[in-house]
């Protein structure tokens, strides 16, 4: 039963703070900018050694960059652990990298059709990125000819 | 999104241009990376592939190149500290200036000896080993 005033029906009105309609129906909130935020700062404090770390020693430790071939990669893969610190430095500066990208693109690409575009783009490339790297890291042979 | 005016420049000092150079280096660590990734990606195809692809890296003018990436990375690194700080840190925002020039001096602590181990060979190459 509608709500009368004096006998004649009130307006109906909208209940204060209520969500902004979004065009296209209304969308469920998320807190995706929160964690992708968060994300920012905790993948940035694990590749400050990872990174740093694999810079040291691939440029600077013993003769650096001029003792690197397939022996010294294949030496290194022998270890799990240097297995597993480059499959997380890859995961991980991936979508660090990607993330960072996104809030470029979303800041200077002014239309909606080349803001979408050129994040899709980004989305496949760092898809293959890290497919192909873990592919690698996986499936490394040693005896390969 | 609205143009700004014309005849207004935001002058944001510090503030602004270490914002910049994050930005600017960010990216083009991004660019490096989906580069070394496929480099590296050749160790699945054969040693001798892998290790032609190496050999750029072991080019000099390439090798220059490569200090600008570490030094490039490393500011990235540091600030990223430095924006981490201010989020976190109560006192964070209002010592921001003084981070930055902090970082500024230990990103030349860590870029100049390295960049000196990493053109040293380089240089033996190019002019002669001195031992």
């Amino acid at each position: 039963m509608a709500t009368t005033i004096n006998g004649a029906a009130a307006p109906a009105i909208e209940t204060p703070r209520s969500p902004r309609r979004r065009p296209g129906g209304p969308k469920a909130r998320t807190n995706f900018e929160l964690y992708a935020w968060l994300f920012m700062r905790i993948s940035g404090v694990l590749l400050l050694f990872l990174v740093l770390g694999h810079l040291f020693i691939m440029n600077i430790l013993d003769g650096g960059v001029q003792r690197i071939g397939f022996g010294f990669v294949a030496g290194r893969w022998a270890s799990p652990f240097w297995r597993t610190w480059d499959l997380l430095m890859l995961v991980l500066a991936e979508l660090h990298g990607t993330n960072g990208l996104r809030t470029v693109i979303n800041d200077y690409a002014e239309r909606a059709q080349t803001r979408f575009w050129l994040k899709m783009l980004l989305y496949v490339s760092a898809g293959l990125v890290i497919t192909l790297g873990s592919l690698v890291i996986f499936t490394f042979d040693p005896n390969i000819s | 999104m609205p143009k700004a005016p014309a005849g207004t420049l935001y002058r944001g000092r510090e503030g602004m241009w270490s914002w910049v150079a994050h930005r600017i280096t960010g990216v083009l660590i991004f660019f490096f990376l989906f580069a070394h990734v496929l480099d590296t990606a050749l160790v699945r195809v054969s040693p001798s592939s892998y290790d032609s692809v190496i050999a750029t890296y072991k080019n000099p003018i390439v090798n220059l190149m490569e200090v600008g990436l570490v030094a490039a990375v490393v500011f990235h690194a540091l600030n990223g500290i430095r924006i981490t700080l201010i989020d976190f840190w109560k006192s964070g925002p209002r010592f921001q200036r003084q981070m930055l020039y902090t970082e500024i001096v230990v990103w030349l602590v860590l870029v100049v000896p390295g960049a000196f181990f990493m053109l040293k060979h380089m240089f033996e190459t190019l002019f002669g080993s001195a031992s």
